[in-house]
């Protein structure tokens, strides 16, 4: 067989590139992460952009081995990580074909904001079998209706926001007779709703529902919405609301005198603290969706993630950005136990059969991957009571739901947990 | 009466920030037969940078009442710099092709836009609530209502009888108004059709921004408030009829009546409401309660 020259020559070169890059192979590969969180549109401001700094910061620190413990050593058991951060805009159609086009470029996805994304990934995930971490969105029914071997959920769902503020606001107005609501019409604020009325009336049988308002997602203006609650009667009004909605609600409502009327509760209302601070008035109850943010427990990892935080983004972390702090630590621990004593590095099998059933530490405290076969996290809940203090917005009255008595046993569906008497 | 007051006044104080939204793009595809979509950015542009104007008027301390001037100013800055720059470097060109490829244009336009946006003014939102709160509420049927809301009906009014006596009353406006029935004839009869769009852009930018700015004190400014307007403000512009200033006030009243009395009485369907009146309005007039006739051209 004969070679021309020009063959030769380009062996030669091919096989010098080899050995060049066989080094570099031999060296430590990081661990891609895939982080999806909405970058644009309405939900990037409240909860996409905090997620994506703590995310840079999370992984950051946790490469320099600066995390606090049991999180001290470096990367993920050694090997560093690396993000590759993208935009989750768009709905779930549009999501699916991105995590199709992200599942082949890295080893772990940790994202979904959306409800509607989550429930539109976790069967693609499982199709993929890509290990993902879905680290935000609300809705219990990815493990109640289905389950997963590769999909995992490190935050708690929404069933618990609603019913531990049922619970603080039953405890705190005993006589309580009315309620009414507004909420987005989609299903976070539909079964946000569902959730509390359903609680409501579990908790105190009678109750009367004045009204239950629906405006549109990111409808902004609430005019005649605030004229038919203010003209209600209702004593409590409760809002699963977030972002631009929630801020116009108390830009408008306030000034008519909502929130003196009516007892509000704000289920979700945390992000909007850093936006409208003073301007929610006393009195409003407040959830975080767990304890993050004003109600994170007094710990290092905390402290650790509000004080670096805050220094690097001059503004504190709200609870998206320890959300998801979480499920990067989350994934480290059960990295780091999969491993084990060993120096290989453990196959995506190892890794989930570690995170089943997992308890770990995050910053908003201990997280137990207790439900939909340990697939599911579950955490303490915290409602708060708003009070301006020294020109300030303060948490005051706080208090701390354990997370058994704020969510249903492992097999039992939200809903109807919920409607037979929120037994243990 | 005491429950249909409020039911009457919010429709009202609806109708009027709809008929704001819509006017100037009822006029826009009157005269120049575009369906800018590029409208919701330009509404959009109009509360960022009235966040920007007052906030600064506010933050420098300059007195609290001078901060409507700023939304105004806002909205002729907007309207007045953005309106031609996209008329002269961009549609002009564009003269002559099928609807269907200006909407895409327009479209385009509002992306880009979109994350120009973000790119300026970042994804937090803005608040300006001082001109909301300033002028204080008053009381209807036993219920608060903000001041402001009567200086937007008020707004509303003025900005309709202003182009309807610009359109009718002045020797411009009927020059307009015969570029509107027959551009080609217009041309042959020496009127500069392409200034009148220009024109025309421009004021339709104006209301666009103006709407924006006067909306800005009641929301928080947000990415993507523009998404929301253009929805609603081409179904009152649909209802109405395509190009008719008088149907988009009447679509616009109409749904901000209905809107408002599916809040009070029937919740659940607040979604619906807006598209059961263009689905009814539709059925019983194909192209709207007050229809440009198109003349038959040979």
């Amino acid at each position: 067989m004969r070679m021309s020259p020009s063959f030769t020559l380009r062996a030669a070169v091919a096989a010098f590139v080899m050995l060049l890059t066989v080094p570099a192979s031999l060296a430590q590969q990081p661990i891609k992460v895939g982080i999806v969180t909405l970058l644009s549109g309405p939900a990037a401001g409240p909860f996409g952009v905090p997620a994506r700094n703590a995310a840079e910061l999370t992984a950051e620190m946790v490469n320099a081995g600066t995390v606090p413990a049991p999180y001290t050593q470096k990367g993920f058991g050694g090997t560093p990580i690396e993000l590759v951060i993208i935009d989750e805009a768009g709905g779930p159609q549009k999501q699916v074909a991105e995590f199709r086009n992200l599942a082949p470029r890295v080893d772990i996805v940790i994202g979904y904001i959306s409800s509607g994304d989550c429930l539109a990934i976790a069967p693609v995930a499982e199709e993929l079998k890509k290990l993902t971490i879905l680290f935000d969105c609300g809705t219990p029914r990815i493990f109640e209706d289905a389950s997963y071997k590769y999909v995992f959920r490190t935050g708690p769902t929404g069933t618990m926001d609603n019913v531990s503020v049922a619970l603080y606001l039953v405890e705190r107005n005993p006589n309580v007779k009315s309620i009414a609501g507004i909420n987005q019409n989609y299903a976070w604020g539909q079964d946000s709703w569902a959730d509390f009325e359903n609680a409501m009336k579990t908790l105190k049988p009678g109750i009367e529902v004045k009204t239950s308002q629906m405006p549109k997602l990111f409808a902004g203006q609430f005019g005649a919405e605030i004229t038919t609650l203010l003209g209600s009667g209702a004593e409590v009004i409760h809002s699963s609301m977030w972002g631009g909605d929630l801020e116009g609600l108390v830009l408008q409502g306030a000034p008519r005198g909502l929130f003196e009327k009516h007892k509000v509760i704000l289920s979700a209302g945390e992000p909007a603290i850093n936006r409208l601070s003073t301007r929610i008035p006393d009195g409003t109850i407040l959830g975080a969706r767990g304890p993050f943010g004003p109600f994170a427990p007094d710990t290092e990892l905390a402290r650790w993630l509000k004080t670096n935080y805050q220094d690097r983004y001059q503004v504190p972390p709200n609870y998206a950005s320890f959300k998801i702090a979480q499920a990067i630590l989350g994934v480290k621990a059960a990295y780091e136990k999969a491993k084990g004593a060993g120096s290989a590095a453990p196959d995506q099998d190892k890794i989930i059969a570690a995170l089943e059933n997992l308890t770990f530490e995050g910053p908003g405290g201990t997280v137990k991957m207790s439900l939909g076969k340990g697939h599911q996290a579950v955490m303490d809940a915290a409602v708060g009571t708003t009070k301006v203090e020294g020109g300030q917005l303060k948490m005051v009255d706080v208090v701390r739901y354990p997370a058994e008595k704020v969510n249903p046993p492992d097999g039992v569906k939200s809903e109807a947990w919920i409607k037979t008497g929120l037994k243990k | 009466m005491s429950n249909i007051l409020p039911v009457v006044f919010d429709g009202i104080a609806y109708g009027s920030w709809l008929f704001l939204m819509s006017a100037g793009l009822t006029l826009i595809y009157g005269v120049m037969r575009i369906l800018n979509v590029a409208h919701g950015s330009l509404y959009a542009l109009g509360a960022y940078a009235a966040c920007s104007f007052a906030g600064a008027w506010l933050n420098g301390g300059l007195p609290a009442a001078g901060s409507f001037g700023m939304l105004l100013l806002a909205a002729i800055v907007v309207g007045g710099l953005v309106g031609p720059l996209l008329e002269r470097g961009l549609l002009q060109w564009m003269y002559g092709k099928d609807e269907v490829v200006l909407v895409l244009v327009t479209y385009a336009v509002f992306l880009i836009m979109e994350d120009v946006i973000k790119l300026v003014w970042g994804v937090d939102s803005l608040l300006l609530p001082e001109p909301y709160a300033l002028p204080g509420n008053f009381s209807l049927g036993g219920l608060a209502y903000p001041v402001y809301n009567l200086l937007l009906i008020g707004m509303a009014l003025v900005t309709g009888l202003a182009l309807v006596w610009a359109l009718y009353r002045t020797r411009q406006g009927k020059l307009l108004l015969a570029v509107i029935h027959d551009r080609e004839m217009s041309m042959a009869m020496g009127i500069n059709v392409s200034r009148f769009y220009l024109a025309t852009f421009t004021v339709g930018a104006t209301l666009a921004a103006l709407g924006g700015a006067l909306t800005a004190p009641t929301v928080a400014v947000t990415p993507g408030i523009g998404v929301e307007v253009i929805v609603l403000a081409f179904a009152v512009v649909v209802i109405g009829g395509l190009g008719s200033l008088g149907g988009a006030a009447l679509g616009a009243l109409l749904v901000g009546l209905v809107r408002s009395a599916t809040v009070r009485y029937w919740p659940e369907a607040e979604l619906f409401s807006i598209y059961a009146v263009m689905a009814i309005v539709l059925i019983a007039r194909p192209k709207g309660l007050f229809a440009v006739q198109e003349a038959r051209k040979i």
